[in-house]
């Protein structure tokens, strides 16, 4: 038997958030407690408490105010990190646009968490998914290695694309669960993640004051130069988030040349060379879902999965190029936008629309408020799907998976 | 239980500390070399006293999947009164180990089902080495000694690094000697009676 790298430590998808952010050297952090995601900050209070990491934690007496003052502490120059899920995730709303807007490289974790009523405090992607619009870059996890990677890498993007990320992992799934991790040293972090250099103009010794309204028509300032109206800044904004799949890719390159390791920036495939079927999902079901393939290759089917890493920015093309060979596609959402359909498997069929050749899409609404997924199940619905479209049955509505009713 | 996947679940009380032995069962496992380690609780509302789950898996490969265990392999009880519960022996396989904190004769646990039964008195363990909190012995630690006793799928030195990644120096000296214990006073029903 070989033996492991001792480098590795056996940890929680929330300790590895936490050890992300203490080497990222993070100089502010403010957050509120809500479960899954609790322990994150109670690791990193206990960091500051005893020296292990220099950083000020500032306790706030709600999410709305955790993410004030990461939008404070960031403007006033510092590298800034919070977390939080569902419901608190939902108190934060409107300053996560204000952060967005305000083009600010915060770096959020969301242990993803199901949105009450009824109360649940168990896993799917609701609460991320409905702050889709925000602004935000949201990148998916997968396991707790990539939960680690992804966080170093986000503040790596954030910086550089002036936009916050938040890094989503599946709550208790990920959140509360131990798995091998290896955590590099400070002098590998440090390599890979320069220190936060500004870009805002606020300083003490030079006060001024900036005033945020625009109106709806570009308007000169005090000294007649003429500014942004609100639809430029807001042009500039998504010009931003298209860039950053670029950045995303770029990122994850350069990490896997120095730590030999890979997170697949955007998307992660596997198996989708020869696929005819391909499963799809954002998160550990993504992971899950490659066991699943497996079992329908035993049985003679070609199956692959696409991962879904970057929901927002939304990767158009990469998505098209990787699924539009295959025959069938089955998303299965760990969230719902009530009254249409499963949000991957929405955005992916428009991604689809305009390539001349494009698989079947069959939806499937899974693992909602914590109901477990087996790989078997995954293999089974994604069987159905393609026995369906073997009979020749036409439109298949969206399934919920194990749905007792 | 396979060469290349073993799934453990274990049967505790709020508060006997089964999630944190689960977490250490899979600090130590990876020690031992399995590369695919994972320990979960069960999701719910806990209470202490009242009774909770937490699961370990360990493979050869590293894990891709995070399922909840259907069908354990080795079953781990840290209250004997939760032997009343058709739930904690539920799904366990064929020749799975049912591994129990009694003071009772294993053979009193045997209800005809071939699991490899082994019994360690963790209780008057945890009392005799000082792991006592607010009055009640902390038994959980001991029960790794009997994982590595009975199945032998970690060793002691395994249980001694994944301690030391947890606790304080004192604390591990504590829990090891609990540990230790448990290893050479384990009594497995299977190795009496020739079982398997």
């Amino acid at each position: 038997m070989t033996s492991n790298p001792s480098a590795v430590s056996v940890i929680t998808g929330n300790k590895a958030a936490a050890e992300a952010a203490r080497l990222a050297r993070v100089q502010v952090v403010a957050a509120y407690p809500i479960t899954p995601q609790s322990q994150v900050v109670e690791a990193l209070a206990s960091y500051v408490e005893t020296g292990l990491l220099n950083a000020e934690f500032i306790t706030v007496e709600s999410e709305h105010s955790a993410m004030g003052v990461c939008i404070g502490a960031s403007i006033g120059g510092s590298r800034v990190f919070t977390a939080s899920s569902a419901n608190g995730l939902a108190y934060m709303c409107e300053q996560l646009s204000w952060a967005a807007g305000s083009r600010l490289p915060i770096v959020m974790g969301c242990a993803n968490r199901a949105m009450s009523a009824p109360w649940n405090v168990l896993n799917d992607q609701q609460d991320a998914m409905s702050q889709r619009d925000q602004g935000w870059i949201q990148l998916y996890c997968r396991d707790n290695q990539e939960i680690f990677d992804t966080f170093l890498q986000a503040f790596r993007l954030a910086e550089e694309v002036h936009l916050p990320v938040m890094v989503c992992y599946d709550g208790f799934i990920l959140s509360h669960t131990v798995m091998p991790v290896e955590i590099p040293t400070q002098e590998e972090v440090d390599a890979f993640l320069p220190p936060f250099q500004s870009s805002t103009i606020v300083d003490l010794a030079d006060p001024r004051n900036i005033n945020p309204v625009t109106l709806a028509n570009p308007r000169g300032n005090v000294e007649g130069t003429l500014c942004h109206g609100y639809m430029e800044f807001r042009s500039m904004m998504q010009r931003a988030h298209v860039d950053a799949l670029t950045a995303i890719d770029r990122i994850d390159e350069e990490f896997a040349s120095q730590f030999g390791r890979r997170t697949g920036g955007t998307t992660r495939s596997y198996l989708l060379e020869d696929a005819e079927v391909v499963l799809m999902a954002a998160g550990s079901l993504a992971s899950e879902a490659t066991v699943a393939a497996d079992f329908l290759r035993e049985k003679g089917v070609a199956a692959g999965v696409l991962g879904l890493r970057s929901y927002r920015p939304f990767p158009v093309e990469k998505v098209v190029a990787q699924l539009k060979n295959a025959r069938l596609v089955t998303v299965f959402d760990k969230s719902l936008s009530y009254g249409y359909g499963g949000p991957i498997f929405i955005d992916t069929q428009a991604a689809l629309f305009a390539s001349e050749k494009r698989p079947q899409m069959h939806s499937y609404i899974a693992g909602l408020g914590g109901r477990d997924i087996k790989a078997r199940e995954l293999a089974d619905a994604a069987q159905s799907s393609l026995d369906w479209l073997n009979e020749d049955k036409g439109p298949k509505e969206a399934q919920w998976l194990n749905l007792q009713l | 239980m396979t060469d290349s996947m073993i799934e453990i679940r274990w049967h505790g009380r709020g508060g006997q500390g089964a999630v944190t032995s689960a977490n250490m069962l899979a600090d130590a496992a990876y020690r031992a070399g399995f590369k695919g380690v994972m320990s979960m609780p069960t999701f719910g509302a806990e209470r202490r006293g009242a009774p909770i789950t937490a699961s370990t898996r360990l493979s050869r490969e590293a894990l891709r999947f995070f399922s909840q265990v259907e069908f354990p392999d080795i079953v781990i009880v840290l209250d004997d009164s939760l032997m009343n519960s058709p739930a904690t022996v539920h799904g366990l396989v064929p020749d799975g180990f049912l591994l129990v904190n009694s003071a009772v004769d294993p053979a009193s646990l045997d209800t005809g089902v071939d699991y490899r039964i082994a019994v360690t008195d963790a209780n008057t363990i945890a009392k005799e080495v000082g792991l006592m909190i607010s009055g009640a012995p902390m038994v959980n630690t001991a029960m790794l000694g009997a994982i590595a006793k009975a199945t032998g799928i970690i060793g002691l030195d395994h249980i001694e690094t994944a301690m030391a990644g947890a606790f304080s120096k004192a604390a591990v000296s504590r829990n090891f000697e609990a540990a230790c214990k448990a290893y050479e006073q384990t009594v497995c029903l299977f190795c009496s009676e020739g079982k398997k």
